[in-house]
């Protein structure tokens, strides 16, 4: 037992030490940036910067409609195969987990092809048209996450019978799903919201092969030519992670506090 | 027989349910992979051949797989190793019970880190002004670039990926970890066996399909990451994601057809690895329940 506690204390200091130092070194180093002493400068440089502001904006826009979207497309299909197609369900999982097996660029370079101006749906030929199949390979990114987290909000509850006792008190399947089912796994969606809020924020491939003006391509190139604001930008970038994992738990044990009083 | 007419009438509009979802996926998920997969096989003037795969098989193409497989295998080997120990010890170590919870969710946001801020977390550590080198320097008088180390190079690059591939072992192995019943250790210990024999002889046969079917999944992870890579090395380490991020934005290898094919064995080879990761997985879970 103690010989196990031994090695326990090890493994757990080598893992503290590994995913320590980094963090730890990238903020001394974005406080390098004046000579010899500490200093915000670094953080002054990139706040103050057009393009930061712009870039940040787009990407926080786009994060926010990958969500409406995400949501729209996956609460529904969740809703109705649990419901009606139970058949289906593997098959769904199947095509939403894609997005983990095929790599993003690939993904992308279909796109480019499929979507160039002389296709049938000539998507990247116009500023709106880019940002909207920038907005959709978004979603796709995010179909893993979205749908599991609904989908397991959907396990905990009796599906068919709260559609018959809304049925019977006269609802239509438009009121079923955005004042019952919505409510019901509106947790769910959000951890799966936050999640993708925190991918989009500081992707990078999409982005950059579509060339829209998003963080991550700003960030890499902010990489490529600047020493300290890098560091800035990355801290920036990990404050957004944990804030977004941090309401993810804020999230989930609100609700068990509202199960719990039930 | 008019119970079946009646389902047969219904059908269709069960399915309408599916339409959203169905057009959406085929549109932007299969439909432009489809069209890679497609495109390998497909010559300049639209005839089916093998060529473009055939062509794969240049010296500089199979380089840049060969040290992208290389890499992918060395971070997931690794990443299973330490990720397990740190697991381990975290369910099974007899540690406090409240570390479980800040490491489990630090997990949860270092697993979705890959991408250009990790690249320059690293840049800010182990770069050649990076605070680890720095210190190392001025302190211990060791110059870590002077000793061959380069953060540009395989093992730069296996190191940072470490940072998001760690953290995917824990959170996927320790539900794993958890399903290992107390009653065996107990039966093994009853029957004289040591602390040793235990896990060589149960725990560890339990969960070869987990270990081994998450080292396919880690190595799926690294094998399609490009951010990271691209932010950290630029162009200079030519693995394959970073090639096919060259040929689709300029053309590189001067024949659109050799991109697809590229593209399509990036997808062959992820594939296999997830294949391979569901298949063991249904496997395992017939004992961890």
């Amino acid at each position: 037992m103690r010989v196990q506690r031994f090695w326990s204390i090890i493994a757990l200091l080598f893992g503290f030490i590994y995913f320590a130092l980094p963090l730890i070194g990238t903020l001394e180093f974005s406080l390098r940036a004046r000579r010899g002493v500490y200093s915000l400068d670094a953080y002054r440089s990139v706040l103050s910067d057009p393009q930061f502001r712009e870039t940040f904006t787009y990407s926080i826009v786009m994060a926010i409609f990958t969500i409406f979207v995400g949501a729209l497309i996956v609460v529904p299909t969740a809703y109705w195969v649990r419901l009606k197609l139970p058949r289906l369900r593997p098959v769904v999982e199947f095509i939403t987990l894609l997005p983990l097996v095929i790599p993003p660029i690939v993904i992308v370079f279909g796109y480019i092809r499929l979507y160039n101006t002389s296709s049938f749906l000539p998507m990247t030929g116009s500023v709106t048209g880019t940002n909207l199949l920038l907005l959709l390979g978004y979603t796709t990114l995010s179909l893993p996450y979205m749908y599991r987290a609904v989908d397991t909000g959907l396990r905990t509850l009796d599906v068919a019978t709260l559609t018959e006792a809304a049925q019977s008190l006269g609802a239509g399947w438009f009121t079923i799903i955005a004042r019952l089912i919505l409510p019901n796994v509106l947790v769910a969606v959000l951890s799966g919201a936050f999640i993708t809020f925190a991918i989009v924020i500081g992707e990078f491939v999409l982005a950059s092969l579509l060339n829209r003006p998003a963080f991550g391509p700003y960030m890499q190139l902010v990489g490529a030519n600047k020493a300290y604001e890098p560091a800035a930008l990355a801290v920036i970038a990990f404050s957004i992670a944990w804030i977004c994992m941090g309401l993810i738990q804020l999230v989930t044990r609100f609700s068990k506090h509202t199960k719990a009083q039930r | 027989m008019a119970d079946t007419l009646a389902a047969r009438r219904r059908l269709p509009l069960t399915w309408v349910g599916m339409v959203p979802f169905t057009a959406f996926a085929v549109l932007f998920l299969l439909l432009p992979t489809m069209y890679i997969v497609v495109g390998a096989f497909r010559s300049a003037d639209g005839g089916f051949t093998f060529e473009n795969l055939v062509n794969l098989f240049q010296p500089s193409i199979l380089a840049s797989y060969w040290i992208s497989i290389k890499i992918s295998l060395a971070t997931a080997v690794f990443g299973c190793l330490i990720g397990f120990a740190i697991a381990a010890a975290v369910t099974l170590g007899g540690l406090p019970n409240w570390l479980r919870g800040p490491i489990m969710t630090f997990s949860g946001v270092a697993s979705n880190f890959a991408g250009v801020p990790l690249a320059f977390a690293f840049l800010a550590t182990l770069g050649r002004l990076g605070l680890v080198t720095v210190v190392l320097k001025q302190w211990f008088g060791f110059n870590i670039y002077a000793h061959g180390f380069n953060l540009l190079s395989f093992f730069g690059l296996t190191i940072t990926y470490l940072f998001f591939q760690i953290p995917l072992m824990i959170l996927i192995i320790t539900p794993a970890l958890d399903g290992l019943k107390r009653e065996w250790k107990e039966a093994a210990s009853i029957l004289g066996a040591s602390g040793f024999q235990y896990w060589r002889i149960v725990a560890l046969p339990i969960l070869w399909p987990s270990l081994l079917g998450t080292l396919a999944l880690l190595f799926a992870n690294s094998f399609g990451a490009v951010a990271t890579a691209y932010a950290l090395t630029g162009s200079s380490l030519s693995i394959v994601p970073i090639m096919l991020y060259a040929q689709i934005r300029g053309d590189v290898l001067q024949d659109p057809h050799l991109g697809y094919a590229l593209a399509f064995g990036m997808i062959v080879i992820t594939g296999i690895a997830n294949f391979v990761y569901v298949w063991l997985r249904v496997r395992s879970e017939r004992w961890v329940k």
